[in-house]
């Protein structure tokens, strides 16, 4: 049963990638602010006519 | 102050498999129906091999899954993507390599799987160069992908592409380890694993790929496209960022969950049936928010088809992920598993979720691609309430066929014996309920023909928007310090430098570990358990080939109900040379695991050639051209050469004596169904009789010889 090892490993390596991804997304700032992104996405960029 | 870009979203590619989603989408439900068509009137496979259940079932799950699902991703991601990184698409070349790609890879899996060319994985049947294949378009996608959160004019990444993220990086490790096979020929391979190891990396696939492609890009197609058809922020934007990391590191671990009782080690059941409770947490969390998310707009719900669709949607979402882990509780999986209640379980996950995602986004998109209004809003109306009653006569018949035939299965008399020894008692007494099953197919399958009718409607009567303008103001980047070594970047930042070094090390400690484990692995634990001979192989291999694993699983549980049933419960030490392991996932028909020796084999022959001769009342399709064609004996000593690299032990320079083997053994076989008054000319040549051989090998390793002729 020594796969299990291998599985295990290998999710352990899917995991701290993502704990790595995680910490980058903390320390670049991605989170400071959880509120504006859930609005932004509402607004469209449509191309104002204004030219 | 940045200065203002002008660019244009690329809308084409989103319109290509918006396209692929609906027309696959029917295929795949097309192919669905008929398969259920065929549980009630096995003469629907027109007495053809390419046609019957077997072959078909794989055909129709994985058109599903990943014909309609996986376009369905493409779909949503490449239209959300886009915007919200305020960017094209890193590359118009690499998205449409992706789309071809995608088609083929679909074509190419339509035409192997009712050739009964399959690796037998559950999810994963595809032949090794179709794997390939599939591995290649899917880095396509990932550099596009990547490369487009690269020149992204959006610092913050929208919770929705760490989803699409996680999907990928996911999908790509575990298609690769689900995947790991030595070709015996241009369309045959056999997994590196075996037994028990090959059923744990199927498992830990299998519950992944529900995870990571049914799932998580749906999620992130939710946490886009709800709050745009609503037009309100996601209820807690917080929530969201905790639903998906929580969702991340837990989901991974909760595979074994669809290994309890059986030779899985007890603890590693334990462990999947633990985790798998805890992602109740994550899930609920998800579908409050996505539900929250329209408090104050549930008037718009009354009236917008689109609305109507994501809340069913995210409403089955929170019922398929609550009753996935009562599923995995070991007291309810032992009722629960090899029944019907596992089919309606993730039909309220593919037909809810998925599929009612995937319309409402249809209905959302097209008409904003094409710059106009749906065709028919009360067309789009009528297909919601058909799809969900549709939904609700698929789903109840199955959970009530599922506990009443897993209670049948179980029930013993006060005299200690089982009340239905006979195994089609349970069967014939659950076909209403399959009847119905088809009809709520059906529904949900006049559903979307309605859709695409309204579709095609509403892009008569627009105006196609391939390149969609915009404008954003272009990201400020950090003052950087030009001219420096990557390395220094790396060395400023001692916890990343941690974790890649850590990575790093895992790695190469696999490296070492791994061809060592294998080998010791190999080693057999049960003296009695011996290796296939080559006819018994080549008959494995029909099984294979004809999908027998879809209907028989090979499983004894430990369970007084089974073992009266069937026989010993199944050993881990039994199944050591089974590449691939074929212990099912369901039983339409009796567990085989204990088949060999307990009829004869003129018993299988007549059984094979027309099952209701002697199983009156069966639903299992006869399987003539067994009889009609020829075994294919040149295919032999590659195969043992295979096995042999593989480590299983067979004599140095078997492969040259292993058709004589298998003829002598063949031989024999005709001559035992000849005195039990069989007749064919050119018998041992047969199919057939490699498939008995198997059938009657299989599971008498650790139990008395049968006596010849019984």
């Amino acid at each position: 049963m020594k796969i299990i090892f291998f599985l295990i490993i290998l999710s352990l390596l899917i995991a701290l990638g993502f704990l790595a991804a995680f910490i980058w997304a903390v320390r670049s700032g991605q989170y400071d602010d959880d509120y504006t992104p859930s609005v932004r996405i509402l607004f469209d960029d449509k191309k104002t006519d204004s030219e | 102050m940045s200065r203002i870009e002008q660019f244009s979203y690329d809308n084409a590619i989103v319109k290509k498999f918006a396209y692929a989603t609906a027309l696959w989408g029917v295929v795949g439900m097309l192919v669905g129906l008929w398969a259920a068509i065929e549980l009630i009137w096995p003469a629907a496979n027109l007495n053809t091999a390419m046609t019957t259940f077997g072959r078909i079932r794989p055909l129709h799950t994985n058109a599903a899954i990943f014909a309609f699902v996986g376009n369905g991703i493409f779909m949503g991601v490449y239209y959300s993507l886009q915007r919200l990184l305020k960017a094209r698409m890193f590359s118009d070349l690499l998205s449409n390599i992706h789309f071809w790609g995608w088609q083929l890879i679909i074509v190419a899996a339509a035409v192997t799987l009712p050739l009964g060319i399959t690796s037998a994985h559950e999810y994963a049947e595809l032949e090794w160069p179709i794997d390939i294949a599939i591995a290649l378009i899917w880095v396509v996608f990932g550099l596009n992908m990547f490369g487009t959160i690269l020149k992204r004019r959006e610092q913050h990444l929208y919770v929705a592409i760490w989803f699409y993220i996680a999907t990928w990086v996911t999908v790509t490790m575990l298609h690769i380890g689900n995947n790991i096979e030595l070709p015996v020929s241009f369309l045959k391979s056999y997994p590196v694993f075996a037994g028990v190891q090959d059923a744990l990396v199927q498992w830990w696939y299998g519950h992944n790929a529900v995870a990571f492609f049914l799932t998580t890009p749906y999620l992130g197609l939710m946490y886009y496209f709800l709050p745009k058809a609503a037009n309100r922020p996601v209820y807690s934007y917080k929530l969201s960022i905790i639903h998906f990391w929580a969702l991340i590191f837990i989901y991974i671990w909760a595979g074994p969950h669809h290994l309890l009782y059986t030779s899985l080690p007890d603890w590693a059941q334990s462990l999947g049936m633990v985790f798998s409770l805890m992602l109740i947490a994550p899930s609920w969390g998800g579908m409050l928010n996505g539900l929250l998310t329209l408090r104050g707009a549930w008037d718009r719900v009354r009236t917008d088809p689109v609305l109507k669709f994501m809340v069913v949607a995210v409403t089955a979402y929170g019922m398929a992920t609550l009753e996935g882990p009562m599923l995995s509780i070991k007291s309810v999986n032992a009722i629960s598993h090899y029944t019907d209640w596992t089919i309606a379980h993730v039909h309220i996950g593919t037909l809810g979720w998925n599929g009612f995602l995937t319309f409402g986004i249809l209905y959302y998109l097209i008409p904003r691609m094409f710059n106009t209004k749906l065709y028919s809003t009360k067309l789009a109306n009528n297909h919601f309430w058909i799809g969900t009653l549709g939904i609700l006569f698929y789903a109840i018949p199955l959970y009530w066929a599922g506990w009443t035939q897993s209670l049948m299965w179980k029930e013993f008399l006060p005299e200690g014996i089982l009340k239905y020894t006979n195994f089609l008692e349970t069967v014939t007494q659950i076909l209403p309920m399959y009847r119905m099953r088809a009809l709520g197919g059906s529904l949900y399958l006049v559903g979307v023909f309605i859709m695409i009718y309204n579709i095609i409607k509403t892009v008569k009567s627009g105006q196609f928007v391939a390149n969609e303008p915009a404008e954003a103001p272009a990201l400020e980047v950090a003052a950087k310090h030009t001219g420096e070594h990557w390395h220094r970047w790396i060395e400023r930042r001692p916890v990343q430098m941690l974790v890649v070094s850590l990575i790093a090390v895992i790695i190469g400690g696999l490296v070492e570990i791994f061809p060592m484990m294998l080998v010791d692995d190999n080693v057999p634990k049960i003296e009695a358990v011996q290796p296939y001979t080559p006819l018994e192989l080549q008959g494995r291999d029909l099984y294979i080939r004809e999908g027998c694993l879809g209907c028989h699983s090979q499983m004894v549980r430990p369970f007084r109900s089974e073992t009266a049933r069937y026989g010993d419960y199944s050993k881990s030490g039994e199944f050591i040379y089974d590449r691939p392991f074929l212990w099912g996932s369901k039983r339409t028909g009796p567990d085989l695991h204990r088949e060999g020796g307990l009829r004869n084999d003129a018993w299988h022959f007549n059984h094979m050639y027309d099952p209701r001769s002697t199983s009156p009342g069966s639903i299992m399709p006869p399987y003539p051209w067994l009889f009609r064609r020829d075994l294919d004996v040149s295919s032999t000593p590659a195969k043992i050469r295979t096995l042999r690299k593989l480590g299983t032990p067979y004599p140095e320079g078997y492969d040259q004596q292993a058709i004589d083997d298998l003829q002598k053994q063949a031989k024999g076989i005709a001559e035992t169904l000849r005195t039990q008054g069989v007749e064919l000319e050119g018998l041992e040549n047969k199919e057939i009789v490699a498939l008995i051989a198997y059938l009657q090998r299989l599971g008498t390793d650790i139990k008395p010889k049968p006596q010849a002729g019984q």
